[in-house]
């Protein structure tokens, strides 16, 4: 054996070695995994989340127990749990309303005040907030009336409002309106002057002018701040809607539940409570999936 | 006589007696002082010099977004007084629209010229191709590499079909294959659509394997040192990065940078610091090479 054929070895083995090397890959697909491999992968990728719900669930459980165990035994530890309904004396409230149609006047009432007031804080709020954001004198002329009026909590506004409009109901959805409307129209400003000033460039160096910078980069580069305005809107929006049926209302699932500490139901407290706390946290799940899709660049991550 | 016109070559950039200041409480901070630099029409013309000498700003008052405090710059004969879609910028960092999907972005152009929806989706989707991201159309800017969203910011700064095209360290962000990808990718199409390109970088090894011409900045404030024509043979190979006149080329434009460099930073501490900096930029190029 001359050594040029040593030498020449290895570089032979070379395409030996790299056409080896895919047929394992190949092999797989050939025969698809059974239904017990395919489980024990998701559940391997889902873990994480999996086990999130697990102990949710369990945590809520515990929960209930809780309260089942410290109002069964009445306890009173500092906190008097006497009077307190138990979850099963809720349950039972809850089955006897659902059959009466009062409560869901109660409820659809509330819904419909949030929907106005809450509607038109977004109305005026996200394009006041864009234009604040745009144009430096509306910012100057406005920014100070906002931030004066800003920390005055909705409820301070209820004698206000009941002066300001002629009928409860409109004054209860003025004071749902200004609670939402000032933490929308503060993050859309702040969405405003985060916008990168780089993609305006860009957009500029494209032919853009300013009508069109405004709609396809300022107000969606906003949008995600928007958005997170719109969830914390909708939270305070519950808050002053409640405190302002309990103070002024005749009807509404705030009202419902004042009502029934005055008329000694205690489990329907317990049930209006667990009612605004169900309808606070549907109407936050309905605006992120509205974000979502508005924004699919941001929903697909 | 027009259509002669027409068809010459176009994009002549012209920058003369330009100054540029910026106010500060301590009184006007000269930026860029007495510069004059061309680009004649399909030349390729790359700016470098230390950090901080305003080659950057040099580039973005010919973009038209920063105003001359003295001076005038045209482009062919025409004075620029802002942002337009005649000088096409690519940005360091990318700067796509991230709520647009590739396509999107390339046909933001065409769409604030108002040509209707099928035609700058087709035209968007032909050029695309030509840069071998057809595959990608649907996708939003975020999925991609560096690399790619890079080709997007070209293709997208060239849909409209600008008469100069200029490029603020568009390869700064990318790691060193993917630039010496870049770099050819940009070659080639600059040789086909035979557009003017000015081109800011601070790699010099970039600069010589792209340019016609190289002006070389002084310090702060930045004026026009050296203007060094690259007589390179095109098309260019990355072989000839060990040629003897690319490595001469690269140690003119070199020393005059550390010259610089040096000034700006000033004292003897700093010349360590410098050579430090010139270590660094020898393995670089030994990457690029091999």
């Amino acid at each position: 054996m001359s050594s040029p054929a040593l030498v020449r070895h290895p570089e032979d083995s070379m395409p030996a070695i790299a056409e080896a090397a895919p047929v394992p890959a190949v092999t797989p697909p050939a025969t698809p995994p059974s239904f017990g491999t395919l489980a024990l992968r998701w559940y391997k990728l889902n873990r994480g989340p999996l086990r999130a719900t697990a102990i949710g669930i369990v945590s809520l459980l515990a929960f209930l127990l809780v309260w089942h165990l410290l109002t069964t035994y009445r306890v009173v530890f500092f906190v008097r749990f006497t009077n307190v309904p138990s979850p099963l004396a809720v349950y039972a409230s809850f089955t006897k309303a659902i059959h009466d149609p009062k409560f869901f006047m109660h409820v659809l009432l509330s819904c419909r005040r949030i929907f106005i007031g809450f509607s038109l804080a977004a109305i005026v709020g996200v394009p006041l907030g864009l234009i604040m954001g745009r144009f430096k004198l509306v910012h100057e002329i406005i920014f100070p009336v906002a931030e004066v009026l800003r920390p005055i909590p909705a409820i301070a506004w209820v004698p206000m409002a009941i002066m300001l409009w002629p009928t409860n109901e409109q004054s209860i959805v003025f004071i749902t309106f200004l609670g939402s409307f000032f933490p929308i129209l503060v993050n859309t400003l702040h969405g405003m002057s985060l916008v990168d000033p780089v993609l305006v460039r860009a957009a500029q160096c494209l032919g853009a002018r300013e009508r069109s910078i405004f709609r396809e980069v300022y107000f969606p580069a906003s949008l995600p701040h928007i958005f997170t305005g719109l969830t914390v809107g909708m939270g305070v929006a519950w808050v002053s809607l409640i405190a302002a049926e309990m103070i002024s209302g005749q009807y509404g699932i705030g009202y419902f539940t004042w009502e029934a500490y005055s008329l000694v139901q205690y489990a329907d407290i317990a049930l209006g409570m667990i009612a605004i706390g169900v309808l606070g946290l549907g109407s936050s799940l309905l605006i992120r999936g509205a974000g979502g899709l508005v924004m699919p660049w941001r929903s697909m991550r | 006589m027009s259509a002669i016109l027409a068809s010459e070559p176009k994009g002549h950039i012209e920058v003369r007696n330009f100054s540029l200041s910026y106010d500060s409480i301590e009184g006007p901070v000269q930026a860029v002082t007495d510069t004059q630099i061309h680009v004649k029409p399909g030349e390729f013309v790359s700016i470098v010099g230390p950090s901080g000498c305003g080659k950057s700003t040099l580039l973005n008052a010919v973009a038209g977004f920063l105003k001359p405090t003295t001076g005038v710059v045209t482009v062919d004969g025409e004075r620029v007084n802002g942002p337009s879609a005649e000088r096409g910028m690519v940005f360091q960092q990318y700067s796509l629209f991230p709520w647009k999907t590739v396509r999107e972005n390339v046909e933001f152009g065409l769409k604030m010229r108002g040509m209707p929806r099928s035609q700058r989706e087709s035209a968007a989707r032909t050029l695309l191709g030509l840069a071998g991201l057809e595959a990608f159309e649907k996708h939003y800017p975020e999925k991609l590499s560096g690399g790619m969203k890079q080709r997007v910011g070209i293709v997208r700064a060239l849909a409209t079909g600008p008469k100069v095209l200029l490029l603020d360290e568009p390869f700064g962000a990318l790691d060193a294959q993917t630039r010496v990808i870049m770099q050819q990718i940009l070659t080639n199409m600059w040789q086909r659509l035979k557009i003017s390109v000015l081109f800011v970088t601070h790699d010099i090894d970039e600069a010589i394997f792209l340019s016609d011409r190289v002006y070389c900045m002084t310090a702060r404030p930045g004026s026009i040192k050296a203007e060094i024509p690259i007589p390179l043979e095109r098309p260019r190979q990355q072989s000839m990065m060990m040629s003897s006149e690319f490595l001469a080329l690269r140690r003119g434009l070199m020393s005059l940078i550390r010259e610089e460099s040096l000034k700006a930073m000033g004292g003897e501490i700093n010349d360590m610091g410098m050579q430090g900096l010139n270590i660094e930029l020898h393995g670089h190029s030994l990457a690029d090479v091999i």
